[in-house]
């Protein structure tokens, strides 16, 4: 006999959708404020508020596609900002909105612990990504800052957690 | 073949878009490096309208907060202003002695240099600008400012502030520049130990820190040692300072790891100065109009600090007034390179 397990309920797999305004407001607005915020508290670059906006927006949507192409076009927005060649924050956010919306189908995403510990993790798998096409593909000698980036997953993850709870005012149910 | 794409539509479509970002990275690295032009006329585009998109917002936001700082500054929080202003004249005539017996010395200097034919950089204009934004990320420490190529800014130029250096320019859009600071790990700057007058190169650790590289480990250097510009980079001046040494560690090879403290505080920046032109010449002996060197200009600079220039225009920050004046003479021969 086959058992399926699930940690999903029913109420846990709807599918939400946003208005016009808030799909292209808010990570405008993240982009903005990660921007702005650190040129004047540089302590809030440990954040990475456009990568918690690619995760809520695919954790709640739910659709891969939808996922990974938010996170391709909010990852080349914020490599515009940087010196980097484009396409360095593209690539690790699509694969990320695409990981976050695939994830959202089997995870109970509305727990707080899930949005403490998801965000944390890929926090952790966003920064490897980047690292690993830096090096990787683009040749830079980048060093990874393990200690830095265990402390900013775990700020990111709580962090998501207050987040999450604002956004989810604009949710609207399908 | 299609009944397969269909089925993994999802991940055909991440595969397709990864590839295309893939490609488009292969491309910006391919592409011959023009420093000029970094980038493609492609991507300059891209960046181009997220700097116009985010520009004004930035430059409101910032305006707006200094007005009310300045507002409140200037003519609320007057509090004890009576007792600062008399600290401050007293401080002034103590400076003025200090100031004749350091000129004294500054004077032999120079005459002594011109002897030797010595070369010597002066900042010969700058451009104030304000601190509108970042990167946002601890992985590109860039800074946005809110001078562009309308206001004569190119590529690779300085940007310092009275306490040291910040970086050089990167990218110039007509409204707007960007600034990869010294801490990044992609910059680098040359210096040099103002004591031994070693020479190395300063650039940025994954954690933020300047370092300072390629000095030999049977060398001695101790902790406090102030780090200036080398000049040798050819992007700033000579004798600017960059930082001092917090640290010294064994490095790679046969190399020191040399930790700095920045001379500036780059953490908290909001008005900066664009080195636009800099002149190499040996110093005259007759000090009748003696040329300010690239360290003395620094503190007179920023817009904080108001001139005593009667011509108001002159003292509007980053207004087309504010430029050098001195006439320079060419030097008679062919610029060198500076010399230790």
């Amino acid at each position: 006999m086959r058992v399926t397990l699930t940690y999903t309920s029913r109420e846990e797999i709807e599918v939400h959708r946003f208005s016009v305004w808030v799909t292209l407001g808010v990570p405008l607005l993240a982009l903005f404020l990660q921007a702005f915020l650190p040129a004047r508290w540089h302590f809030f670059s440990l954040f990475d508020l456009p990568l918690l906006v690619t995760i809520y927006f695919g954790m709640t949507r739910r659709s891969p596609v939808s996922g990974l192409v938010t996170g391709s076009l909010i990852g080349l927005v914020q490599d515009s900002l940087t010196h980097q060649p484009l396409g360095l924050y593209g690539i690790a956010k699509t694969l990320i909105g695409f990981a976050a919306s695939s994830l959202g189908v089997k995870l109970d995403v509305d727990s707080p612990l899930t949005r403490l510990l998801l965000p944390a993790a890929f926090y952790i798998v966003h920064q490897a990504i980047y690292f690993l096409v830096a090096r990787g593909l683009v040749r830079q000698t980048l060093d990874w800052p393990w200690l830095y980036t265990l402390g900013a997953a775990l700020a990111n993850g709580i962090l998501a957690v207050v987040l999450f709870a604002i956004l989810d005012r604009f949710k609207q149910r399908t | 073949m299609e009944r397969i794409i269909g089925r993994y539509r999802s991940l055909t479509i991440l595969v397709a878009v990864l590839f295309a970002q893939v490609l488009g990275l292969a491309v910006q690295v391919k592409r011959p490096a023009d420093p000029a032009h970094p980038d493609g006329p492609s991507t300059r585009l891209i960046r181009l309208w997220v700097a116009s998109a985010f520009t004004p917002v930035e430059k409101l936001f910032v305006g707006s907060s200094r007005w009310t700082r300045e507002t409140w500054r200037d003519y609320i929080d007057l509090h004890n202003v009576r007792q600062e202003n008399r600290d401050l004249r007293q401080q002034l005539e103590e400076m003025r002695i200090q100031q004749a017996r350091v000129q004294q010395d500054a004077e032999q200097a120079r005459r002594l240099q011109a002897l030797l034919g010595f070369k010597e950089q002066f900042i010969q204009q700058t451009v104030a600008a304000q601190v509108i934004g970042s990167s946002g990320s601890e992985l590109s420490r860039v800074l946005t400012l809110d001078k562009g190529s309308r206001d004569g800014v190119h590529n690779d130029m300085a940007v310092i502030t009275p306490d040291g250096v910040v970086g050089k320019i990167v990218r110039v859009f007509p409204g707007s520049s960007q600034v990869l600071e010294i801490t990044d790990q992609s910059s680098g700057v040359g210096a040099l130990l103002e004591k031994s007058r070693l020479q190395g190169i300063v650039k940025g650790t994954p954690e933020g820190d300047p370092m300072l590289d390629y000095i030999m480990v049977d060398e001695s250097v101790g902790a406090g040692e102030r780090v200036l510009t080398s000049g040798g980079d050819r992007i700033f001046p000579k004798g600017l300072p960059i930082g001092s040494v917090t640290r010294v560690e064994k490095g790679h090879d046969l190399f020191h790891a040399i930790y700095l403290k920045p001379a500036a505080d780059l953490s908290r920046l909001e008005e900066v100065l664009i080195i636009t032109k800099v002149e190499e010449r040996t110093p005259a002996t007759d000090q009748a109009d003696t040329p300010h060197r690239a360290a003395d200009i620094l503190a007179q600079r920023l817009p904080s600090v108001p001139s005593k220039s009667a011509d108001p225009a002159a003292e509007k920050p980053g207004a087309p007034g504010d430029k050098k004046p001195p006439a320079p003479t060419p030097p008679p021969d062919k610029p060198q390179g500076v010399r230790q």
